[in-house]
């Protein structure tokens, strides 16, 4: 993909200022920009969202030239599978490679006071003074078992920065659904025992994800048998691409490795262009229905229209463009 | 009477309501300790002089911990809450002039339990006593650590190993030691209700006890049973807290014959020491501390069935700071009045044949029963350290609840509040003792110089060898398989004896076990219903939020190694059910963890509590930290904060400071609310010249 010219901004230029200047840290890889962009991109004060759009513009494959460099990673698993041990253990890995790493931990909230616990940092190891890491604890939002419009947004905005860009989330069953729309390859995470993937899976309530991951392998025998069951259920389903990794974090610790290495044989055999642009339009019509209704989506002839018209449109525009130009498409 | 119920009495005549001899009182202590050994050794030789009988060991959190003086996280904390011991020396000089063949002695000492010990064996040593005649406690109860004090060091394997490893040890070499006392006092302070308090020491016995038993041979299983002690808490409501001793009684000597096949009485015996309750006491008010004081001692005096081997009381003045020596005194002597002065010494058990009593102990054990039963279903007590801390967490919200809205009174308080000003306060230190800051930088100097002087190929040696044998069962994390390895205490004593230090025996177990960090237990509070105030307080962050752009965000942590995380955990409860977002960090953390949480997170407050007097090092620490990491939101203190310690740290940075007597949790939220839309507004009317 060529560089394409710079996208047209959408207000004057001091308001500007705020936004692309982020993203344009964003772009250079300067990884302390990271907690402003959240900041601006979780605000919802209408000139905060113009800004957002700005930042968003600045880091869009059109403006980069290709798509972000970054690894987008979904991590997702029910409470207590071990999934914050096994993203020290991740994040050590990573570091010891080399790599940068941003964390988005997902929480839910509380539904009747709307405020929540984001306690996930606390239980992730790791040094406060690299500056190589940086994690975000988000709310899950208002939709059930979603992700917020500002972690799909701050994904797509961290992996211009960073190596690697993970969207943890808690629940299984529908709730990988959005992090598939957003991220290059979605891990689940099982706990020894727990039935509940093989059956959701079985049952088709769930899509297969890249990887598997059982954790507290050092339990022995039922760790085993939940990695053979769960082998043989994707067998059944004709997929033989998924692999299923047994790790440990008790020392000695095992499997980190393997599983490092299967999240990046995913994403070389990925066509990143084709998801990434598939998870933009996905986005762009969640946001466009959220923001309009129903009565909207009828204003541009409909779900399949709409997507119609999302498929004619740059390849290279951000979510936020997209979500513009289905707005002028409906207005006129 | 006597034709439905065996009579237990020691008297022959039931005209003559007397024992035939008054019974010896329970063993005297005062929990002390501060600065160094040597100030510590004074205060102990001058207690034992007044009367006390027996010591009590209070620990700095750095030796709680496991770190040197000179640890970056010991900063602040050294000589604070307790005395610094970090080898061999310290410990000499902590016992200097005192018979260890005699004195009984008592260390609150957990995750580091194994090594004082073995300090301590070594100071016999060079006293010319065996560890044979050794007698006292290591309070060595790791899983209250995890649930409610937060002085753990390693997991819970590793932890329980350790607990194992002394026990088989000091049945067969320190016979007359306990080797772990297994504590409810700090559940019942973490807000446990009396049910939960006697159901989850008994679960907590029994995940010991498993563990013992795969390590030593069947036949020592009742000497075990019977080495086992408790340390027990006792509130204000002292009828219920004494059938609770009951009811814990009944339940143990159950345990004991069902569950391990003790047939032996002595070994069956419930003992317990007892600390009577501190969060009962007001810094409203303080004196009225004394009668609750003397009330709670009641509780676990009065019957003769379920009386106190050994008891240690707090001082009147613990809401405020750290006692002095005379504050101590005045315990001491409340004890002494109640042994020497009162006749509750010359009779049988009191209670005998109450029916009022018998019910309350009837239901007591019925609820303890059926709550030991979900311990059990989660997996026994290690398993069940989630659930047990989320329910206590709730627990304790709704005891604050209860005062806030005056259905439970709380003299000078909530109620009765009008006052004269108290002469017991009014002296320039605030009724307080405050321990001098040189303190820390003399230590840091003494440790470094001990570490210069010692042979050092020796350390290496012990230290080595202590990390080869930690290895052994930790290969598998499993106790049970490795009944037959070497024993840790062996190379412990030996690393004791050749000099090593305090934090060098923690960290060389730190790098075979691996760092834990116990579950916050806030996660799993149950939200609460949005009803009066809190309704109108939703309204108002909601508000705030639009304003801001996103939901008012909060950081809420504890820095240095204070684990006493109530306080913390309940203004992060009360935050989120206000509909804020809550970042929730826990305990012991440095200023440099802080600083980069509330970067990355972008918070707009950051909330700080501190209870162990290290607040006027920290909390400057903490916002130097956050400042050079570009973060501006203001900072808010709670904790055990002397009324002379709040203008210097308010000409620090902070911006509000809350102590005990600010016991409405949803009006501090209320006040962090109101002090951020304060900030908005201004940042609002601020902003145009930004832009321009």
């Amino acid at each position: 993909m060529s560089r394409a010219p710079r996208p047209p901004q959408p207000a004057g230029p001091e308001i500007d200022v705020v936004g692309a200047a982020i993203g344009a840290r964003l772009r250079a890889r300067d990884l302390s920009a990271a907690p402003d962009a959240l900041n601006l991109l979780e605000s919802t004060v209408p000139t905060d969202r113009e800004q957002s759009a700005a930042l968003l513009a600045e880091v869009s494959p059109a403006w980069l030239g290709q798509e972000a460099p970054g690894h987008i990673v979904g991590i997702t698993g029910p409470p207590g599978a071990g999934k914050s041990t096994l993203l020290s253990a991740l994040l050590r890995a990573w570091r010891q490679e080399g790599l940068s790493v941003a964390m988005l931990a997902v929480d839910p909230s509380s539904r009747r006071s709307g405020g929540s616990l984001l306690g996930d940092r606390a239980r992730i190891d790791f040094d406060p003074t690299d500056a190589g890491v940086f994690i975000r604890s988000t709310s899950a939002g208002t939709q059930l078992g979603g992700l917020s419009w500002a972690t799909r947004a701050a994904a797509q905005a961290l992996a211009a920065a960073f190596d690697v860009v993970v969207i943890e989330t808690v629940g299984v069953g529908q709730a990988e659904t959005d992090v598939a729309d957003v991220a290059d390859t979605i891990a689940v995470v099982v706990q020894p025992g727990s039935g509940d993937v093989l059956q959701f899976l079985k049952s088709g309530i769930m899509e297969i994800p890249d990887v598997l991951v059982v954790t507290k392998a050092d339990l022995g025998q039922v760790a085993v048998r939940t990695r053979r069951d769960l082998s043989a259920a994707l067998r059944s389903l004709g997929s033989r691409a998924t692999q299923v990794i047994a790790v440990s974090s008790l020392s000695p610790p095992q499997g980190v490795e393997e599983l490092v290495a299967a999240l990046q044989t995913h994403r070389e055999q990925l066509d990143l262009p084709q998801r990434r642009l598939h998870a933009r339009r996905a986005s762009a019509l969640a946001d466009y229905a959220r923001e309009h209704g129903e009565r909207g989506l009828s204003a541009l002839g409909g779900r399949r229209a709409a997507q119609a018209m999302l498929a004619a449109l740059d390849p290279g525009a951000d979510v936020p463009a997209l979500v513009a130009a289905l707005e002028r498409r409906a207005a006129n | 009477m006597g034709a439905t119920r065996p009579y237990n009495g020691c008297m022959d005549d039931i005209r003559n309501p007397r024992l035939p001899e008054r019974d010896r009182p329970w063993m005297m202590r005062t929990y002390a300790g501060h600065s160094t050994a040597k100030a510590s050794n004074e205060l102990y030789r001058r207690n034992l002089q007044k009367g006390q009988t027996g010591l009590s060991v209070a620990f700095d959190l750095p030796t709680q911990t496991g770190y040197d003086p000179d640890d970056e996280l010991a900063r602040g904390e050294v000589g604070k809450v307790g005395v610094p011991v970090s080898h061999r020396g310290d410990m000499a000089a902590l016992m200097d002039g005192i018979p260890l063949g005699e004195m009984n002695t008592s260390m609150t000492i957990n995750a580091t339990a194994a090594w004082l010990l073995a300090l301590y064996i070594v100071a016999a040593e060079e006293q010319g006593v065996s560890e044979k005649s050794l007698q006292g406690t290591t309070q060595n109860d790791i899983v209250k650590e995890f649930l409610a004090r937060g002085t753990y060091a390693f997991g819970p394997a590793p932890s329980l190993r350790l607990i194992a490893d002394m026990i088989a040890y000091t049945v067969e070499h320190v016979p007359k030691w306990n080797p772990i006392n297994i504590c409810s006092y700090h559940l019942q302070e973490a807000g446990a209700t009396p049910v939960q308090e006697i159901a989850y020491a008994m679960s907590n016995a029994i995940a010991v006890l498993d563990a013992v038993r795969e390590r030593v041979p069947e036949q020592l299983m009742g000497q075990v049973f019977g080495r086992i002690s408790f340390f027990v808490n006792a509130g204000v409501r002292f009828v219920e807290e004494h059938a609770k001793l009951r009811a814990m009684g009944i339940l143990w000597e159950e345990l004991g014959r069902e569950r391990y096949g003790v047939s032996d009485p002595k070994h069956l015996r419930f003992r317990y020491g007892v600390q009577v309750n501190s969060l009962g006491l007001t810094e409203a008010q303080p004196e009225n501390n004394v009668q609750r004081i003397v009330l709670e001692a009641l509780a676990v005096t009065l019957g003769r069935d379920a009386r106190a081997r050994a008891m240690q009381l707090p001082a009147w003045n613990e809401a405020l700071g750290l006692p002095r020596p005379w504050d101590q005194q005045w315990s001491l002597r409340i004890q002494q009045v109640l042994a020497y002065e009162t006749d509750i010494l010359e009779y049988p058990d009191i209670f005998e044949g109450s029916h009022v009593m018998d019910a309350l102990v009837a239901e007591l054990l019925e609820g303890a029963r059926a709550e030991m039963a979900v311990v059990a279903e989660h997996g026994g007590a290690v398993e069940a350290v989630p659930y047990m801390k989320g329910a206590l967490v709730d627990a304790h919200r709704e005891r604050i609840q209860r005062i806030e809205s005056g259905e439970q009174t709380v003299v000078g308080q909530n109620r009765f509040t009008e006052t004269e000003d108290s002469p017991l306060t009014a002296d320039g230190d605030g009724g307080i003792l405050v321990v001098d800051p040189a303190v820390e930088a003399e230590q840091i100097d003494a440790i470094r110089r001990w570490r210069s002087e010692r042979d050092q190929a020796a350390v290496d040696t012990a230290l080595t060898e202590l990390a080869r044998v930690a290895a052994l069962a930790s290969a598998t994390g499993d106790a049970a398989e490795n009944a037959d390895t070497e024993n840790l205490m062996i190379p412990t004593i030996a690393a004791a004896r050749a000099g090593a230090t305090t934090g060098e025996w923690a960290r060389a177990l730190r790098e075979v076990f691996g760092s834990y960090r116990a579950p916050t237990g806030v996660g799993e509070a149950a939200p609460a219903s949005g009803d009066g105030e809190l309704g109108e307080l939703r309204d108002r962050v909601a508000a705030l939020g639009e304003r801001l752009g996103r939901r008012p965000k909060i950081l809420v942590g504890k820095p240095g190694l204070d684990g006493h995380s109530n306080g913390a955990e309940q203004i992060a409860v009360r935050a989120r059910d206000a509909g804020m977002d809550v970042v929730y960090e826990g305990i012991r953390l440095t200023p440099a963890q802080i600083a980069a949480s509330a970067r990355q997170e972008g918070v707009h407050v950051i909330g700080l509590s501190i209870l162990s007097g290290s607040h006027r090092e920290l909390i400057p620490a903490v916002i130097d930290a956050l400042r050079d990491a570009g973060v501006s939101a203001p900072v808010i203190v709670g904790g055990i904060i002397p009324d002379q310690d709040v203008a210097p740290l308010r000409a620090a940075g902070v911006a509000a400071v809350y102590t005990p007597k600010d016991f409405d949790i949803t009006e501090i939220v209320s006040d962090i609310v109101a002090l951020l839309a304060a900030d908005a507004e201004q940042s609002r009317s601020d902003a145009p010249a930004t832009v321009a």
